[in-house]
């Protein structure tokens, strides 16, 4: 791994607040988050249910704006951006996967993954479908490039949901329960391909998990409570 | 997908054929009011043209009369009490009539002038004794005006010498036929004899029982206008033109210039108000496939919130949402417009099978223009993206966070 102090970090959070409402019905959601996250990490973010990982992935994905901090991805400051800026910072440099998947049921798989291309492209071209194909290859769905998202298994769907996210070549996937609707082969097998495309491409994951058993298999664990980090551990995974 | 189109147009047409149900449901709602539209059109404009061409088929454009006399006291010496009494008109003919037509063909508006030597008469055959209208006129003229060759029943439109044409009502009333004689006496007792050439019906019975179509030559000399005519007929190439021509020609020459718009006035109002009653029902139809097409589209921004959510995630742009719904909407009215104008075409052709005259011959010609078609698509088209305004915004300015979740 590359040394954390000297390169830029793919993901650097400073003081960063969130609070919904205003004046008395203000309530803080996070209290002051830092956090950085080097290139190739591989790391979960746990906790109990309405501790803000959730609010807080919204924030790295630049769906939501923070109420006060600052917000680097790959050393860009992103408070200064309007919505198109963060909508284009965000298609480049940000993949996701969610738990349910959220493939689009109107397209085929090959389309699906296809789409963040076509998105920022404007127009299909033979060179997003190739690389579509080879994305799908790779997460094992080389027979299904032509099936309707919604003729393929939950297992099979979140693979594609995977190659959709890798389709633009990010510095950092977000993942929110990837494996939660899954059943424990299904979900062993897609964390491995989250391992194995983390491994091979040196992408950065970020991923919010229930499941102690797949967050023991991280590279890192990020523990959240109430709106604060209270726990940030590294250790040489079980399965590397 | 096709390689051509752009992201927007191919999501467009994905998530309407996604949602097939609503899609064909709501373009049929579209294509029914557009159906409606045209065919309405159609036969409005069928209609009000027949009626215009069957009131104008006895009728100059824009007739010319001369100026009206006014009299004048000679002198107003003070304490001498005046009374004013309107002045009967004579029969006279126009000043220089040959400068006015010459300068008249030259204005491109106009396709046909007709000078007329008219006035009142009665005609004589045996026992009968009928009042008329003597027409004098020039036969190539006054055939650019009034189509008189077409309305020929019988004999032909000829009046040299001692030859007249009459409607077929006053040979009823004469009991003439072809080749009979009859004779016209003027109030000034000039008398004339004439052979009865031709027999027409203009559609029009008191024309039919009035008008005695003669030479100009003949009217000049029984209606004591020697070298004169009383009136001048002007037909136009466009019918609408009327009022404005007439208002121009009568300042440039001051003489009386009535349009037929003018002489018409009831039957153009009539005409007016069934063109803006219609106008009226258009316009309510258009309101009402607006809707229909919005409360669809509404819909389906709900129904596709999570799509949209997961597409904003992978870098959609509000605008990409934004025209990807005003396109649904533009699609719709286009497909539904198609719909409607052949379902147009269809009631067009039934009406055209039913609605027959006694004799067997189509009441009156109406057809589908072609503009109208592309008039309605190009609207329905423009209305489909108007109506999609406001769900297209919903859209783009759905938050993805909440999208996602939802």
């Amino acid at each position: 791994m590359a040394d954390p102090v000297t390169t830029t970090p793919v993901l650097q959070l400073k003081n960063i607040r969130k609070s919904y409402g205003s004046g008395e019905t203000e309530s803080e959601i996070l209290h002051g988050i830092d956090l950085r996250l080097e290139r190739g990490e591989f790391a979960a973010l746990i906790g109990p249910s309405g501790s803000g990982k959730s609010t807080l992935l919204n924030l790295i994905g630049l769906l939501d704006r923070p109420s006060g901090g600052q917000l680097f991805i790959d050393g860009q400051e992103t408070g200064q951006l309007d919505d198109t800026g963060l909508t284009r910072l965000r298609g480049q440099r940000i993949g996701f996967v969610f738990q349910h998947h959220h493939l689009i049921p109107a397209f085929t798989a090959l389309e699906n993954v296809a789409m963040p291309l076509l998105v920022a492209r404007g127009r299909p071209d033979a060179d997003m479908f190739a690389q579509a194909g080879r994305l799908l290859d790779q997460v094992g769905l080389a027979e299904r490039k032509q099936n309707l998202a919604n003729q393929l298994s939950g297992g099979q769907q979140q693979r594609v949901a995977i190659a959709r996210a890798l389709a633009m070549s990010p510095s950092l996937v977000l993942a929110d329960e990837p494996t939660g609707n899954l059943d424990t082969h299904s979900a062993d097998d897609v964390f491995a391909l989250l391992r194995e495309v983390n491994t091979r491409l040196n992408t950065t994951f970020l991923i919010v998990t229930h499941d102690q058993r797949l967050a023991a298999r991280c590279d890192r664990i990020i523990e959240m409570v109430d709106g604060n980090i209270v726990a940030d551990r590294r250790h040489q995974a079980a399965t590397n | 997908m096709k390689s051509w189109m752009p992201f927007e147009w191919i999501a467009a047409i994905r998530f309407l054929r996604e949602g097939r149900m609503q899609s064909l449901l709501i373009i049929v709602g579209v294509g029914v009011g557009v159906a409606v539209i045209v065919f309405m059109s159609a036969l409005l404009s069928g209609l009000q043209a027949n009626l215009v061409k069957r009131t104008l088929s006895s009728q100059a454009h824009i007739v010319l009369l001369p100026p009206e006399e006014i009299a004048r006291p000679q002198s107003s010496a003070a304490g001498v009490a005046l009374r004013l009494q309107k002045q009967a008109q004579r029969l006279r003919s126009i000043d220089q009539w040959q400068q006015i037509q010459a300068r008249l063909e030259a204005l491109p508006e106009i396709a046909a002038i007709s000078p007329i030597a008219s006035g009142p008469a009665f005609v004589v055959r045996g026992d009968a004794n009928k009042a008329i209208t003597l027409l004098g006129i020039d036969p190539v003229r006054y055939s650019g005006v009034i189509a008189l060759p077409e309305r020929m029943v019988a004999g032909q439109l000829r009046v040299g010498a001692g030859e007249a044409v009459i409607g077929i009502e006053l040979a009823k009333d004469l009991g003439a036929d072809i080749g009979d004689k009859i004779r016209v006496t003027t109030a000034g007792d000039a008398t004339e004899t004439f052979t009865v050439t031709g027999l027409f019906d203009l559609g029009n019975k008191g024309v039919n029982a009035r008008n005695v179509y003669v030479s100009l030559r003949s009217a000049q000399s029984l209606l004591d206008l020697v070298g004169g005519v009383s009136s001048i007929d002007i037909s136009l190439h466009d019918i609408d033109e009327a009022e404005r021509l007439a208002s121009k020609i009568a300042a440039e020459t001051g003489l009386t210039a009535d349009s037929w718009i003018k002489t018409n006035a009831q039957f153009v109002t009539a005409l007016t108000s069934q063109r803006v009653s219609s106008n009226v029902i258009r316009f309510f139809i258009g309101l009402s496939v607006a809707f229909g097409i919005a409360s669809v589209l509404v819909v389906s921004v709900i129904q596709r919130a999570r799509e949209i959510g997961i597409l904003r995630a992978m870098g959609a742009s509000q605008g990409q949402m934004l025209r990807i719904f005003l396109l649904q909407g533009g699609i719709v009215g286009f497909f539904g417009s198609l719909l409607g104008s052949g379902l147009a075409w269809t009631f067009l052709m039934l009406w055209r099978l039913m609605a027959r005259n006694p004799d067997g011959t189509p009441m009156f010609i109406i057809g589908v223009d072609p503009w109208l078609v592309a008039i309605a698509a190009g609207g329905a088209s423009l209305v489909g993206i108007l109506s999609a305004l406001l769900p297209a915004r919903r859209a783009a300015r759905l938050d993805p966070v909440v999208a996602i979740r939802g």
